[in-house]
């Protein structure tokens, strides 16, 4: 490569691609290195948090080209929309107030020691401000994200677990203040800095996992600019965006690209794949004067469609008002946490009320009640209450994801847990959702003819040659090199090959889907083609039998292929299902008393996704599906299943023990806070050792997942 | 006792430093991508051309 020509110019552009597939470092070295190599990229730079590609190129280079390059180096990559934006982290502002909170609680610590040690006169008093002079701003500061929260929720006439940590805080800050004013034995400055500590750490380590996840999901959802070739009325074509389609408009649409809008079949005839809309897994015919839907793949032949309907006039925009509702309904669930907090502060408060009262009745001054009533106050501030939930479900959450599975909230495994009934959606969950080629037929293939196949295959990007390259590159099959190749359109491809004419075509009569492999002089090979059943899909389904789960099949498609996988698994299952019907049924069990969980992918899942306590989505899911579900597992094996449910059961069974250990804690600290024997140094051992025990017992979580 | 004077800003000072290197390493986006910085020292040094080589 020219370095010179590779020079950042004043014009270049950057475009950002999502690039799903990679994840180690050859892969960063392999996508810079390539695509520094191509004319006119002056600069690549690999995000693999993000798995994203930043390139500064020349604006000669379009979006397709730069997609088109990475397919050479190997990596199927989509441009992403906005091309700067970056979806905001939920961890970078709960960076900085950290570090303010751990630094100025390491400092506030080192003079607590020496007054601790028996510094005392001036030089405690000097200590006492300096303290102050640190601790005040920094408490200011590094506690707002607490307070905010606080306060929003007693505005609102609730409370949740970060009125007890506010409240604990600003008193404890406020008596050390004066305290230091009227030069005072203790100050609790360090105290209410640990803990300030301690909390955002938890904080930054749930975002953390959130940020994480989200990423993931992100990398998955399809980024590319939706639109379609507009047919001028001199025949011209030209690409439009989504958004600037408009009823009337004829498109052109070609074989193995999915419709942006409604519309009718002006010219043409193909087969279209309504498996993500309907769930409906057999290919269905459409030819000129038939109607098609947004968001189905047209398979065989490139058609011209007038378009009906856009937007959010579309058979998707109805999805997602369904979707929507449920939603709603959803978002009334309340965390375990905050109902802990319920029961927790006003116990607490009266605590610490009746204390002082007690003290007062006691002959004891004024002064002397409040000071001891703040210090129950502070023994009692739930540092381990706090950190019960978020340790242990970002420690669950850390085994899922190394495990395949993306956990998109921590509430969804408290939801996860109280699972005891599963609908299955069939195309796509229980299934591949993707036509596989009959693995008996293929491992029957001569060497040469799985080489000729393969490199047949390749040359097209029609779902069914593409699915059989990647069967056949999974069987370590190396591709021949051919000449004269050509693809026709709903033909199949065409070559020569060591001056033989080979072909690899759709056959001129079969049930389903099916390619025949042409090798003149050869025997012709039929290779079928069907949706298979997931991996481990039995063994998954007999785990969650044994945990006590009933599970059924609740799917869109016709009954009799329904019924065909119903046999197969030995489930209950219901056919032909519209969306609102998946809904209607999900609500149903729900008043029965049921906590259900859906597991799907389609566009006519995601409204029953919504409404379940509990959704999952494989990977290959639509981006609807991926955005409704609140687990996401990558890997293609249904044991994801069962291990997201233990692994959530797990977690809220280490979560009330979290608890437990915190109760304890107080039943042990409350009696000397109120007897008047805590010190600021009690304090701070007390509340780091629950802080450390609770933590210590979240990270047996670390093998949830197994 | 003049030791303290002496000390405990430095201490601070040293606290401080600390801290407005990590606030300037955050915004500067050395955070923005953790995974990746774990793995690029796995890549050989001759292997990648980064920006301004090959002069």
């Amino acid at each position: 490569m020219s370095a010179l020509a590779n020079r950042q110019g004043a014009d270049d552009i950057e475009t950002v691609l999502a690039v799903p597939g990679m994840h180690c470092a050859g892969c960063i070295s392999k996508i810079e290195r390539g695509l520094m190599d191509v004319s006119g990229i002056a600069s690549a730079r690999v995000n693999l948090s993000a798995k994203q590609v930043t390139i500064h190129h020349d604006p000669l280079l379009k979006s397709r080209d730069l997609v088109f390059a990475m397919e050479r180096i190997g990596f199927e990559s989509e441009p992403r929309k906005g091309n700067l934006a970056r979806s905001p982290s939920a961890v970078k502002p709960l960076l900085a107030p950290l570090a303010v909170a751990a630094f100025a609680s390491m400092n506030v610590m080192l003079l607590s020691v020496s007054v601790w040690s028996g510094a005392d006169g001036t030089s405690r008093e000097l200590f006492h401000w300096i303290s102050a002079l640190i601790a005040i701003p920094a408490i200011a500061y590094a506690g707002q994200p607490f307070f905010r929260s606080a306060w929003a929720a007693l505005r609102h006439g609730r409370t949740n677990m970060d009125v007890p940590i506010s409240l604990g805080v600003l008193i404890a800050t406020a008596l050390s203040f004066y305290e230091v004013v009227v030069g005072g034995k203790d100050a609790w400055f360090d105290g209410a800095l640990m803990l300030l500590t301690f909390l955002l750490a938890g904080r930054v380590l749930d975002a953390m996992m959130r940020d994480k996840a989200r990423t993931g999901v992100d990398a998955l959802l399809s980024h590319a600019a939706q639109g379609a070739m507009v047919v001028g009325e001199d025949g011209a074509l030209e690409w439009r965006k989504a958004e600037e389609l408009s009823p009337g408009m004829t498109i052109r649409v070609a074989a193995g690209e999915r419709l942006a809008a409604d519309g009718i079949i002006v010219s043409g005839a193909s087969r279209f794949d309504q498996s993500l809309l309907t769930g409906e897994s057999a290919p269905v015919p459409g030819a000129a004067g038939q109607e098609v839907l947004t968001g189905t793949l047209n398979l065989d032949a490139p058609i011209d469609v007038r378009i009906t309907a856009i937007g959010g006039d579309t058979t998707l925009a109805e999805i997602a008002r369904l979707m929507e509702a449920a939603a709603q309904d959803r978002s009334k669930y309340v965390r375990i946490a905050d109902r802990a907090a319920r029961l927790y502060a006003p116990a607490v408060h009266t605590l610490a009320a009746l204390t002082f009262a007690g003290w007062m009745l006691a002959g004891a001054g004024w002064y002397q009640s409040l000071v001891i009533a703040v210090a129950v106050l502070i023994i009692t501030c739930p540092c381990a209450l706090g950190l019960a939930v978020p340790v242990a479900q970002v420690v669950a959450s850390g085994a899922l994801m190394r495990a395949g599975i993306m956990v998109k909230d921590g509430s969804a495994l408290e939801r996860l847990s109280k699972i005891d009934r599963t609908l299955l959606d069939k195309t796509g969950s229980l299934t591949l959702g993707r036509p596989a080629p009959d693995p008996a037929i293929l491992t029957l293939l001569p060497e040469d003819a799985k080489a000729v196949a393969l490199a047949l295959a390749s040359h097209s990007r029609h779902p069914i040659s593409k699915a059989l390259a990647d069967a056949l590159t999974a069987m370590e099959i190396r591709a021949v090199s051919m000449e004269n190749v050509e693809e026709r359109p709903g033909q199949g491809v065409f070559a020569s090959w060591r001056n033989i004419e080979v072909a690899l075509r759709r056959p001129e009569s079969a049930n389903g889907v099916a390619v025949t492999l042409e090798i003149t002089g050869h025997p012709t090979w039929l290779i079928p083609f069907a949706d298979r059943l997931r991996p481990d899909a039995k063994e998954a389904l007999s785990r969650l039998s044994k945990m006590g789960i009933e599970t059924s099949i609740l799917s869109g498609d016709h009954a009799a292929s329904v019924s065909a996988i119903a046999q197969e698994t030995g489930l209950a299952a219901q056919a032909e299902a519209l969306p609102a019907d998946k809904q209607q049924a999900i609500a149903q069990l729900q008043e029965e008393g049921h906590r259900v969980l859906m597991v799907g992918d389609g566009l006519n899942d995601g409204p029953a996704m919504a409404l379940a306590d509990a959704s999952i989505a494989p990977g290959s899911a639509s981006d609807v599906g991926l955005q409704a579900s609140d687990f996401v597992f990558v890997q293609d094996s249904l044991i994801a299943l069962p291990r997201a449910i233990h692994a959530a059961r797990a977690t809220m069974r280490v979560v009330r023990e979290n608890f437990a250990l915190a109760v304890i804690y107080n039943i042990l600290a409350v009696p000397l806070a109120i007897a008047g024997f805590v010190t600021p140094m009690i304090a701070a051992i007390a509340m780091s050792a629950s802080s450390l025990i609770v933590v210590g017992n979240s990270l047996r979580l670390a093998r949830a997942a197994k | 006792m003049n030791i303290l004077a002496f000390l405990i800003p430095v201490a601070l000072l040293l606290g401080l430093s600390g801290l407005g290197a990590f606030f300037w390493s955050l915004k500067s986006g050395q955070f923005d991508d953790l995974d990746g910085a774990a793995n690029r020292i796995l890549i050989d040094d001759d292997e990648l051309n980064d920006d301004g080589d090959g002069l």
